[in-house]
């Protein structure tokens, strides 16, 4: 299995819509090229695990290196473990269920197209690098495409939104860079190379200040408190395909980055800082929970409570436990799946009503049955109902939390399993008022979902219940992973 | 007589070119289109001779050296300069005097050869008047505009102002040292408080030159008088060329006295970014904007220079290079829609994609990679100059830097913001440009994606620093 083709085929798919002369070749060129990359997304899964069951225990599998700027040790370096793979497959999802959701998009087709895929490139990019100049290099590609698919297609006051988000992502990469120059220079030597650092010891004073940088800079990301501010903001003025990339891939570069630049990198921060994450992650949690309950907007909705679940995420990192950090991965993977979802049945819903405020819709279970089906089902799954993906990780993390015995960690532990019960609270009440009671005269006559609409819904749901029914894949392929993270927290 | 011919051969040339312009000029009736296609034929011609027969040497007893890097320098300002020539084809087309332009514009390019070659500081004086004061007459090149002069004056009464500074530096340093060429100086300086000073003097002379703050101030009237052409030339090769000495006068002559200027490096960098930064975020004068943008532009030189490397070196020429390519792409779309529509705030600009949607994403790119972002080359510029920088371990000033690539995205951000975002009830109609224009546009745009990506662009700049 070639890596290179992961970046390749997004790029390719890129150039191949610009080239196109009409919206609906656009649009099919789009579509083709998502269905490839979940296809591609796929046999990576299987070479994967053929590799492993076969006996092949290399850390990084695939592994690929070319020389870019040899003067300053940058190489163009790839490869993939359990994570990566996890992570890849969740962006598969996520775009082809975008690109699905976004066929009715008649606004500059062809741009809107370019830069969704555009983004996907970054985000391919971004979980295959292991040199951390290149992991870089495409966390900031996708920040202007974000910018861009808010500021034109967006809604709402789009304009403010976009520059807040692209303001606050850049402050974060900024944080970053400032994070790996000082990684490049405190290690004993001079290398951007992942795998090289984590092996060389890097001083204990210099990761004392770049854990921080580095965990604040990939936290801004995934909407760690608190900077958590972009997100309500950027994803509810976000057109549908817009908001399922930020919350499903772009929020998950963050987490992503924590947990392999961060915390493998240099463990010793992660142990001296270890109670501040476990603090504001907690934070985050009970505050994304809460304010969720005063949300009346749909959107709205779904983006505190990506505050909230993400928090899931850094506390799953925090806690420093093979099986917490197993969960957070999983986290990351069904919380992008889901809130792709909720993105997607919102928009759907709002293309008919032509509004997201909860309180003037009612009884849309009797007009779009699919519709408002789906939308209980991304509900059940947001609030951890066994047998969808959001309780198996949820559920792993706070199992891997209790594993810490003393009274700080058992507290956060309880606080974060407190807000699954608001969760319900706001969940049951939001889904409660849009689908049941009385319909209103001006919806009886709308429509249900479409064919792109059902068929972008089950992709989502299939991957949902299928981490929900069977989640030991999904654990047998993080958790080697996360063991090796752990392994070198603990110093071994 | 040979030596003579192979190393000064970069200056021989544009005077060549130069002489060649002065006969047409004088004795043939050549019409603007013809003379134009003939001095871009020859421009580009200047700019691929730059590549061979490159020899290292001096001569005249060490006045004028030369080596492979300095004649890559040099290349990089003949592209630059090739390149006005064909961005601003339609405005110089409408010129009564475009001989003369282009006459000026050479001897200028041919005085910043001669200062990027100096060995001594009287070379270096020569040579940097000849590069200023044909600027000063271009910059009133609107003839019938009041504000083109109001400029004009600005630049020679400030330029007249900084050489007198120069001079005063250039003697202090004879009389602290008993010497003013390149190669006996380092020896004698021991960082002595007359050495100092007189250092302070020198540098603030180039400071005012890069428009460095509080050196900024003639910059965005100029900037906003002179038309376009001359402001890009003033941003571009002015500043490249006086960077470029600046690596000669800060390594290898004022080396031994690093501590003594890395501070001051420090401090003025930061000055120039925030202040150039903070001021470009208020500009509605796209001019004026472009102009604050080029100030923290060099703050971010500064940050490269400040590293005291041969990484320093490379990155600041990589960057000048970026920096030639993105910030011409964007005097050019600002001189394309000011030509046709005398439209120059950024206001003016809201739905031009709807109507002319190329030289938008010209326009994108460019800013984008001003502000840095991938994939667009000035990421790894910029990100080259902080890495240089970064290498004294000084985080204080790495998080500076970082944080003004914020703020300088935020205003980034706003015009893109018009140029793709915003409504607009009477957006700029459809320009019609010059093919040369557009061609230039198409240079421009390959030069800022590919420059970053091909990293033996860099590879090549730095085995030419080694």
């Amino acid at each position: 299995m070639n890596l290179i083709s992961l970046i390749g085929l997004p790029l390719l798919t890129a150039v191949a819509i610009l080239l196109m002369r009409n919206p609906q070749q656009v649009k099919w060129t789009a579509l083709i090229g998502a269905t490839l990359q979940f296809a591609l997304a796929f046999a990576l899964l299987f070479t994967f695990r053929n590799e492993r069951a076969a006996g092949n225990e290399a850390q990084m599998l695939f592994e690929l290196q070319y020389n870019w700027f040899p003067s300053l040790h940058i190489s163009f370096h790839l490869g993939v473990d359990g994570i990566s793979v996890a992570m890849i497959l969740l962006t598969a999802f996520v775009v082809i269920a975008g690109v699905l959701v976004s066929w009715n998009v008649t606004k500059m087709t062809k741009e809107f197209y370019f830069l969704l895929i555009l983004l996907s490139f970054g985000a391919y990019g971004f979980f295959i690098s292991l040199d951390l100049f290149i992991l870089f290099f495409f966390l900031e590609i996708a920040v202007i495409p974000k910018y861009l698919l808010i500021g034109i297609w967006g809604s709402g006051k789009k304009e403010n939104a976009a520059n807040k988000l692209a303001l606050m992502l850049m402050g974060g990469s900024a944080l970053v860079l400032v994070g790996l120059l000082g990684v490049y220079f405190g290690s004993p030597e001079r290398t951007f190379d992942l795998i090289s650092l984590s092996q060389l010891h890097i001083p204990i004073t210099v990761q004392k200040i770049c854990f921080p940088l580095l965990f604040v800079g990939f936290g801004v990301f995934t909407a760690l408190f608190p900077f958590h501010t972009w997100v309500p903001d950027g994803h509810s003025s976000a057109p549908t395909a817009g908001s399922m990339f930020l919350a499903g891939i772009s929020m998950k570069l963050g987490g992503y980055g924590c947990l392999r630049v961060a915390t493998y990198m240099m463990p010793d921060g992660a142990k001296e800082y270890a109670n501040i994450i476990i603090v504001l992650s907690t934070i985050a949690i009970l505050y994304g929970a809460f304010a969720t309950m005063m949300q009346k907007d749909l959107k709205y909705i779904n983006a505190y409570s990506s505050v909230s679940h993400c928090g899931f995420v850094l506390l799953g990192i925090g806690m420093l436990t093979k099986t917490a950090m197993t969960g957070a991965v999983m986290q990351m993977v069904s919380h992008g799946l889901m809130t792709a979802l909720f993105f997607a049945v919102i928009g759907m819903i709002y293309e008919r009503t032509h509004t997201r405020q909860v309180n003037e819709m009612g009884g849309l279970l009797k007009v779009m049955p699919f519709i408002t089906t789906v939308l209980f089902i991304v509900g059940l799954c947001s609030l951890g109902l066994p047998g969808l993906s959001g309780f198996v990780a949820e559920m792993t993390i706070l199992m891997g939390s209790w594993q810490q015995p003393d009274t700080f960690h058992r507290v956060a532990t309880i606080a974060a399993c407190m807000s699954i019960v608001v969760t319900a609270v706001y969940i049951l009440r939001a889904i409660g008022q849009t689908a049941m009671g009385p319909i209103k005269a001006e919806f009886s006559n709308l429509t249900d979902a479409a064919w792109n609409e059902k068929l972008a819904a089950v992709i989502l749901i299939a991957g949902i219940i299928a981490i929900g029914i069977a989640p030991f894949w999904l654990n047998d392929l993080v958790s080697p992973a996360a063991d090796i993270i752990m392994h070198k927290v603990a110093g071994k | 007589m040979n030596d003579f011919l192979i190393l000064m051969k970069s200056e021989l040339v544009i005077t060549l070119i130069l002489f060649v312009l002065l006969i047409i000029k004088v004795g043939t009736e050549m019409k603007n289109d013809r003379f134009l296609s003939l001095v871009q034929f020859l421009l580009l011609a200047n700019f691929i001779a730059g590549f061979f027969f490159n020899e290292a040497g001096s001569l005249f007893g060490g006045l004028f050296t030369t080596n492979a890097l300095m004649t890559f320098q040099k290349s990089i300002l003949s592209l630059g300069v090739y390149l006005i020539s064909l961005l601003f084809a339609d405005w110089l087309k409408k010129s009564e005097h475009m001989p003369e332009f282009f006459i000026l514009m050479l001897s200028a390019l041919l005085g910043m050869f001669f200062m990027i070659s100096s060995g001594s500081l009287l070379m270096f004086f020569l040579s940097l008047e000849l590069s200023t004061i044909p600027v000063a007459a271009m910059a009133n090149f609107d003839l019938e505009k009041k504000i083109a002069s109001e400029a004009s004056m600005k630049m020679i009464l400030s330029s007249a102002f900084s050489s007198g500074i120069l001079l005063f530096g250039i003697s202090l340093i004879y009389g602290a040292t008993g010497t003013i060429s390149f190669t006996e100086m380092p020896a004698l300086l021991d960082g002595s408080p007359l050495q100092i000073l007189a250092f302070v003097f020198l540098f603030g002379a180039f400071a005012f030159k890069l428009s460095v703050v509080p050196f900024h101030l003639w910059t965005a009237d100029v900037y906003e008088g002179a038309p376009i052409a001359v402001s890009s030339f003033l941003s571009v090769i002015s500043k490249g060329s006086i960077a470029f000495i600046l690596l000669t006068a800060l390594y290898k002559v004022f080396g031994p006295m690093h501590n003594v200027w890395y501070n001051m490096l420090m401090i003025l960098s930061i000055a120039t970014m925030v202040i150039g930064n903070l001021f470009a975020l208020r500009q509605q004068n796209m001019k004026r904007f472009l102009a604050y943008s080029s100030i923290a532009q060099v703050g971010f030189i500064l940050v490269g220079l400040s590293g005291n490397s041969f990484e320093g070196i490379s990155s600041v020429v990589y960057f000048v290079l970026i920096y030639t390519f993105s910030n011409l792409a964007a005097f050019g779309v600002a001189g394309v829609i000011s030509q046709q529509t005398g439209k120059e705030r950024i206001d003016d600009y809201k739905g031009l994609y709807q109507t002319n949607p190329f030289i938008s994403w010209i326009l994108a790119l460019a800013l984008f990679s001003l502000a840095g972002i991938p994939p667009t080359a000035g990421f790894f510029g910029k990100l080259f100059l902080i890495t240089a920088g970064a290498a004294k371990g000084n985080y204080f000033f790495i998080t500076m830097a970082a944080l003004n690539l914020i703020v300088s995205l935020f205003y980034y951000l706003r015009v893109i913001r018009a140029v793709f975002m915003d409504k607009n009830e009477q957006p700029i109609e459809k320009i019609n440009m010059h093919p040369s224009t557009k061609l230039g546009m198409i240079i421009c745009g390959a030069g800022i994606v590919f420059v970053g990506l091909l990293s033996w662009i860099y590879d090549y700049i730095v085995a030419l620093t080694v």
